[in-house]
């Protein structure tokens, strides 16, 4: 508010009562920033090693998380199955990976991985899309928890997919990530592995933002998102925007799917239910139907993960993660639903 | 918008309305003949029942005398060749003769005594084509538990429309809290309360009695559904079914690192609690009715009744068939009194009801307690029954093989719920194998059999039912008349509190 803005500092804090829930949950902010900050005194240069393996997760799960939100922002629906979508795309970047024959130190590595990743989206684009119009369109009038019931069935359907389709073990992908140092910095390893994460995720996001923002595609969809009445009444074809909006997400599920991969260098036809559910918390962290807020969430609940599995004083462990991720879920649903970035209308943009 | 044909299936359901009347029962009939012909091939007794199910289907169109003369020919035709068929058929046959004002409660109580005698006559039974032989009894109790469960997730998801994906957390709560306080799991306490029959009375341990500890276990869960219930049921409904999935994902992680809780073994971790004392009435009781509570359910069985010797699974059986009673006696109870009609009134219109007076926060809050409390129940007889609780038994995967359950047979419909319950818990059980087997050894494509191991494939195949019911018939196999008309003609489900617009 503007009122807001020209008042001084203090008085606003004053007049901002602090009820019991924020004062418990900034103790608990309090808490995790001093064990961090051990954490940092006890070994800096591990302590950001630690925090560069959560970075390189994060941008895996800001690809997934990143599906949810655009589809959250533009139907309202939690599209349950992008989850398995995204690892659908990991299968079909083994079997393509194992079909090239990609072997690490060979020239033509990186632009095989590169159509690879390509391959990965357009299949999962089009699952995708083709889920929505099998699976969510006929009920676009049904009350709104019937396409979440159907999205339920879709993910557990294309989970036994991968598992008719790859069997129950985990399946390797190529071993091709060199694990060199890319370059050390003041003690600290950065690893061509994580590097390469980065590498490729930050120019997808990049085209993703260039495609919402600045085409005609982008503004049609940031309508729909809005309203779709009156996106057609102003002449958008509705049904092609969300068809198109699914074919987005399900190619950056693709592309997930592929460095997670890549990254991990397993696939299991189970990963994508937890994942997805991982990146799901990220979206709503982030603030859902918010596409930076995606990314945000998406690195916070990435080295949230990496600190608790990797740091030495005091952490829970590995065994704990899914818990954490799905206490973190429930406490933002519950406390505050708009998210970190808190936009209180989603929508795409 | 009604009468409006609207989708390709009513558009093509219409067309087919428009034919006339000998056109459409000749190409039906072919049909049936042509399938029936079809599947004599594959299996010669799938044959005879495509036959047997047509001509049940066409029983409703002939005149009373016609059908009694068709029955009876059906009824003698197979008494020399099935005579349990016959029987069982004669049975529905008679049921279906009764007035319908009787039926509705003639059903339901063949039903049941079907149910109670079961054990005396399920070995005698003649074999379904494609699913094998009739259930035996500890798949019964099995189907009898999760029936209860069903009927508990249909408060919650049918009557209250809350949609609740983590209702393995309350199945789990209940049977974790048998387990804490009828095994060895706490040895530094001794605390024995109500005869047991088993043990001497110095095992280390908590052993109350389990008709204590049901409902307790009930009230225990409850409780939970009510802790869980209070942050988050002001959520939208979609929201809310992620933070009860949320929970539901929570507690088997707890219950799998649960071994060392700040170095309390609280659930013994992934190896589970087994073994749990088993149910029983004591010595005392059992001979001061002259044996006919047992004292204790695993060692009780040397009885013969009528020619059938009673084994403990039976007694298990029996014993859940009673806490089913209870449960659908309360839940029709629950559904007719002033607290359920304000839950059917929510979930058709939150903002009505709440212009009516009925306070959302309790209702939905009372909604999700007597969800739990039935889980809770079931999950403690049953972990007393499998005498074990494993962490690995509360994922994901259940929750929704109930939710299944519900879908299938009816949101809102008690009696459809229970048919789904019972028919998907027993495709669990022994149903996907024994079809699988049947597809392995009767489908092939020139002469190569599909090796397939069906029953791996559970999850996709339930997925697979909840996909078409929702997408065909989105109110189930028996509707409940209210939620058809809601889900065709749709709803005002916007919620009134909506925590995530509220800012």
């Amino acid at each position: 508010m503007a009122a807001d803005a020209s008042t001084p500092v203090l008085t606003r804090l004053a007049a901002r009562r602090p009820g019991v829930i924020s004062s418990l949950g900034l103790v608990f902010v309090a808490l995790l920033v001093f064990w961090l900050a051990v954490n940092f005194t006890k070994g800096p240069s591990y302590f950001v090693e630690v925090l560069l393996i959560g970075l390189a997760t994060g941008c895996v799960y800001a690809l997934v998380a990143l599906g949810y939100t655009l589809v959250y922002g533009i139907l309202e629906l939690i599209n349950f199955a992008h989850g398995d979508v995204f690892m659908l795309g990991g299968m079909i970047a083994v079997s393509f990976a194992t079909l090239f024959g990609l072997t690490a130190g060979s020239a033509a590595l990186w632009p095989l991985v590169i159509v690879v990743m390509l391959i990965a989206m357009v299949c999962c684009g089009a699952i995708n899309a083709a889920i929505e119009f099998i699976a969510y369109k006929p009920l676009r009038h049904a009350p709104r928890l019937a396409p979440l019931i159907t999205a339920i069935g879709v993910s557990f359907i294309l989970e036994d997919i991968g598992l008719a389709w790859k069997g129950p073990n985990y399946v390797n992908f190529p071993d091709v990530m060199p694990r060199s140092d890319a370059f050390a910095f003041y003690g600290v390893d950065v690893t061509w592995n994580k590097l390469i994460v980065l590498l490729i995720t930050v120019p997808v996001l990049m085209v993703l933002l260039w495609l919402v923002q600045k085409t005609r595609q982008g503004k049609a969809m940031r309508a729909v998102a809005q309203d779709k009445d009156a996106a057609a009444i102003m002449g958008i074809d509705v049904n092609r925007t969300i068809s198109f909006t699914f074919l987005i997400a399900g190619g950056l599920a693709g592309a997930a799917g592929l460095l997670y991969a890549l990254y991990v260098t397993t696939v299991r036809f189970d990963q994508g239910f937890q994942l997805g559910l991982i990146a799901f918390t990220s979206a709503v962290l982030g603030g859902i139907g918010n596409l930076p807020g995606a990314v945000l969430g998406a690195i916070l609940i990435g080295c949230i993960q990496a600190f608790n599995e990797g740091l030495l004083w005091h952490a829970p462990g590995s065994d704990w993660t899914e818990s954490i991720v799905f206490a973190i879920l429930i406490l933002i649903l519950v406390f505050r639903p708009e998210g970190l970035l808190g936009e209180r209308t989603p929508e795409g943009g | 918008m009604p009468g409006e044909e609207i989708g390709l299936r009513n558009q093509l359901r219409a067309r087919w309305r428009a034919q006339p009347q000998e056109r459409r029962w000749a190409v039906t009939v072919t049909l049936q003949v042509l399938l029936a012909i079809l599947f004599f091939f594959m299996d010669h007794a799938l044959g005879y029942a495509t036959l047997v199910i047509a001509a049940l289907l066409w029983l409703r169109k002939l005149s009373d005398l016609q059908r009694l003369v068709v029955e009876l020919v059906l009824v003698a035709a197979l008494a020399y060749p099935q005579p349990s068929l016959a029987i069982a058929l004669a049975i529905v046959f008679a049921v279906f003769w009764m007035p319908s004002s009787y039926r509705r409660w003639l059903l339901p109580l063949a039903a049941l005594l079907t149910a109670v005698a079961y054990p005396f006559f399920f070995d005698r039974m003649f074999t379904i084509p494609v699913f094998g032989p009739f259930p035996d009894i500890a798949t019964g109790v099995y189907m009898v538990v999760f029936i209860m469960m069903a009927v508990g997730l249909n408060m919650v998801v049918g009557y209250a429309g809350l949609l609740d994906l983590g209702y393995v957390a309350f199945y789990a709560t209940g049977a974790y809290t048998t387990a804490w306080f009828a095994s060895l799991q706490f040895p530094h306490r001794t605390i024995h309360f109500g005869a047991i029959g088993l043990f001497p009375s110095n095992l280390p341990g908590i052993h109350i009695t389990i008709w204590l500890l049901l409902p307790l276990a009930g009230i225990f869960t409850a409780l939970c559904g009510i802790l869980i219930g209070l942050p988050t049921l002001r959520l939208r409904g979609d929201y809310l079914a992620i933070v009860t999935l949320g929970f539901g994902e929570i507690l088997p992680q707890v219950a799998k690192n649960g071994q060392s809780l700040f170095g309390f073994n609280l659930t013994n971790g992934p190896n589970g609690i087994t073994p749990l004392d088993s149910p029983g009435f004591g010595n005392h009781l059992s001979s001061w009715t002259g044996g006919f509570l047992p004292s204790n359910y695993l060692t009780c069985c040397k009885a013969h009744l009528l020619g059938h010797a009673v084994t403990s699974a039976d007694v298990f059986f029996w014993t859940a068939l009673l806490l089913l009673i209870f449960t659908v006696f309360c839940s029709i109870r629950l559904r007719d009194s002033r607290l359920g009609r304000a839950w059917v009134a929510i979930r058709e219109d939150e903002t009505a009801a709440a212009a009516m007076g009925i306070p959302l926060m309790r209702t939905k809050t009372w909604a999700y307690a007597s969800g739990a409390f039935f889980g809770g129940l079931a999950g403690a007889y049953y972990a007393a029954f499998k005498s074990a609780t494993f962490p690995g038994d509360f994922f994901f995967n259940i929750s929704v093989f109930i939710l299944c359950m519900v879908i299938l047979g009816g949101m809102g419909n008690i009696w459809g719920v229970m048919i789904g319950a019972a028919f998907l818990a027993y495709l669990n059980q022994e149903g996907l194998a024994n079809t699988g087997a049947w597809i392995n050894t009767n489908i092939h494509f020139f002469g190569h059999h599909p090796n397939i191991d069906v029953p791996l494939y559970a999850s996709g195949i339930y997925g697979a039912i909840i996909l078409i019911v929702m997408l065909f018939r989105p109110e189930g196999l028996l509707p409940s008349r209210r939620v058809a008309a809601e889900l065709h003609e749709g709803v005002h489900d916007e919620p009134l509190y909506d925590a995530t617009h509220a800012g």
